[in-house]
């Protein structure tokens, strides 16, 4: 008797396994996600349907500033580590397919829009390298090269541009890089300019039009139209913040998320507890917002009528909502200790929120604000939907 | 740091204390949930920028070799004050001057990797 149940139990377990470890059923990619967990290596893999991890696969490395592309079939995720580890993830059988070790210290990539090509910004060797994104290989490498001693600049701000292109900024040159990978062969580099001092982050809007760079040493942004037959930088929203003192900010913002909501652009300032707006035509002011804090995210919901934001260390506990037409805060909630990303589904009916200091990610209605579901997982960071692969810049 | 034990009982008790289990060495040490609040912001929140492993990211790395030399008040200066001029921001006002002392002896030492 004993020995039958056993024997049931052990079969049990051993079906569950099988099923756990990859699920047999047919089933889509698209509403499935990756969930960085920063401190242990691990990145789950979850569904935006069941509102659960499917599972947890661990061996990636430092995840810390963690971020993650996906392929064109939205089947794999790459995962770029703070170690300069690449993994390629299987969301499908939920394992790692593959792995490297391309650099020594790394702040994220991107994928060509054509998805053959994934792409790593490096701080240490300071520069770019593009690997094959099927067997990852290295394709090509791009030292960030500058001054007259050949210097090495950390790079920041690498996002995909239409036509297998990628643009990128050097964080220690100040300047804007375009790598242009459309004929075979070597790529070519166009150097686009002079930024400004210090620019940490950059972002790329939907149409693939417009590349902007934040700064850090300046009050003020650099702006390149990429329609433009010769795209040039030009300063926008200069001296920004020159009326208020600045304050310490203990967490560098993201441009990631950019907002667009029929004629302005959102964006966090640096060192004020602002949102600038941002004119989507003139490139002039159009507005600000006063918020909590020091912003992190500003992300807007995929209608782009809000925008959600999270704050710096350490008031990194409150969660804002803006409306976008009147600039005004609508919404202000704390999930809980260090909120650090937040990511829509793909037509914005919910939210997910990483609470990393109580080991949760939460789920939100992205318009009645009320909750929906929580996860338990350890330290969260990044969040980031398979759909990511549909949308330039992400 | 110079090391000053006389007895094998307090050898052990810094020993454990570097390993964050007991503490405090000194009488201005933070202690208890404050300790383990700190502990949780120096690898959390430092490393954002330091990488959590303090290897370096957009801040430079913080390991023991990288700060061989440093003295714990220069560390402890530049946590309470920043580095002007870079990202680098000043922690005066969230830590004291005892705990940046405390963080430099334990970035110096590796309690927190
Ligand atoms: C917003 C980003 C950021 C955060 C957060 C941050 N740092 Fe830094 N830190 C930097 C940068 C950038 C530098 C390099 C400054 C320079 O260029 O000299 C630096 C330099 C340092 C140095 C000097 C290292 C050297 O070798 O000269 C120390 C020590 C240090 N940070 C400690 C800390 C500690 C401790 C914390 C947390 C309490 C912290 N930092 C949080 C960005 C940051």
């Amino acid at each position: 008797m004993n020995l039958l149940r056993g024997l049931t139990v052990l079969i049990a377990t051993a079906v569950w396994c099988l099923t756990a470890a990859a699920d047999t059923a047919l089933r889509g990619t698209g509403d499935l996600g990756v969930i960085i967990e920063r401190a242990d290596g691990s990145a789950c893999i979850i569904s935006t349907t069941e509102r659960a991890i499917l599972s947890c696969v661990d061996g990636l490395g430092d995840l810390s500033h963690a971020s993650a592309v996906f392929s064109p079939d939205q089947r794999y995720a790459y995962i770029f580590g703070r170690d300069g580890g690449l993994t390629k993830l299987d969301l499908l059988e939920r394992k790692i397919a593959k792995r490297v070790i391309q650099g020594g210290n790394s702040i994220g990539g991107a994928i060509s829009d054509d998805g053959t090509l994934v792409a790593v910004s490096n701080y240490k060797p300071g520069g770019v390298k593009v690997f094959d994104a099927t067997t990852l290989e290295q394709i090509a490498d791009i030292p960030a090269t500058y001054g007259s001693e050949g210097k090495l600049s950390k790079t920041v701000g690498l996002v995909d541009a239409p036509g297998r292109r990628f643009v990128f900024t050097l964080y220690d040159a100040g300047e804007i890089w375009m790598a242009d990978f459309s004929k075979p062969g070597a790529p070519a580099i166009t150097k686009l300019g002079t930024a400004g001092k210090l620019p940490y982050d950059a972002l790329i809007t939907g149409d693939g039009r417009h590349y902007i760079a934040g700064l850090f040493g300046e009050d003020g942004l650099a702006h390149v139209d990429l329609w433009a037959e010769e795209p040039v930088i030009e300063r926008i929203l200069d001296g920004y913040g020159k009326d208020d003192p600045a304050m310490p900010v203990y967490k560098m913002p993201h441009l990631e998320g950019w907002a667009l909501a029929g004629d302005k652009f959102i964006l966090p300032a640096v060192g004020h507890p602002e949102l600038l707006a941002l004119d989507a035509v003139t490139f002039k002011e159009a507005g600000r917002v006063k918020v909590h804090s020091q912003p992190v995210f500003a992300i807007a919901r995929p209608d782009g009528r809000q925008v959600w934001v999270n704050f710096a260390h350490p008031k990194n506990d409150t969660v804002q909502v803006v409306d976008v037409p009147s600039l005004k805060v609508v919404h202000e909630f704390k999930p809980g200790p260090a909120v650090l990303h937040m990511e829509f589904t793909p037509r914005g009916h919910e939210v997910w929120v990483s609470v990393r200091d109580a080991d949760r990610v939460d789920i939100y209605d992205a318009r009645s604000f009320e909750k929906r579901g929580e996860l338990s997982l350890r330290k969260p960071s990044g969040i980031f939907f398979a759909a990511r692969a549909t949308r330039t810049g992400l | 740091m110079p090391c000053r034990m006389t007895s094998l009982h307090q050898l052990l008790a810094s020993v454990l204390m570097m390993a964050g289990l007991v503490g405090p060495a000194a009488a201005e040490d933070p202690n208890g949930a404050r300790r383990k609040a700190l502990h949780n912001m120096v690898v959390q929140d430092c490393g954002s920028c330091h990488g959590l492993t303090f290897k370096g990211g957009l801040g430079s790395p913080l390991l023991p070799d990288d700060l061989e030399g440093v003295d714990d008040s220069t560390i402890a200066t530049i946590v309470l004050d920043g580095v002007p001029g870079t990202p680098m921001p000043p922690w005066r006002g969230l830590v004291s001057e005892s705990e940046a002392l405390w963080i430099a002896r334990g970035l110096k030492a590796g309690v927190f990797q």
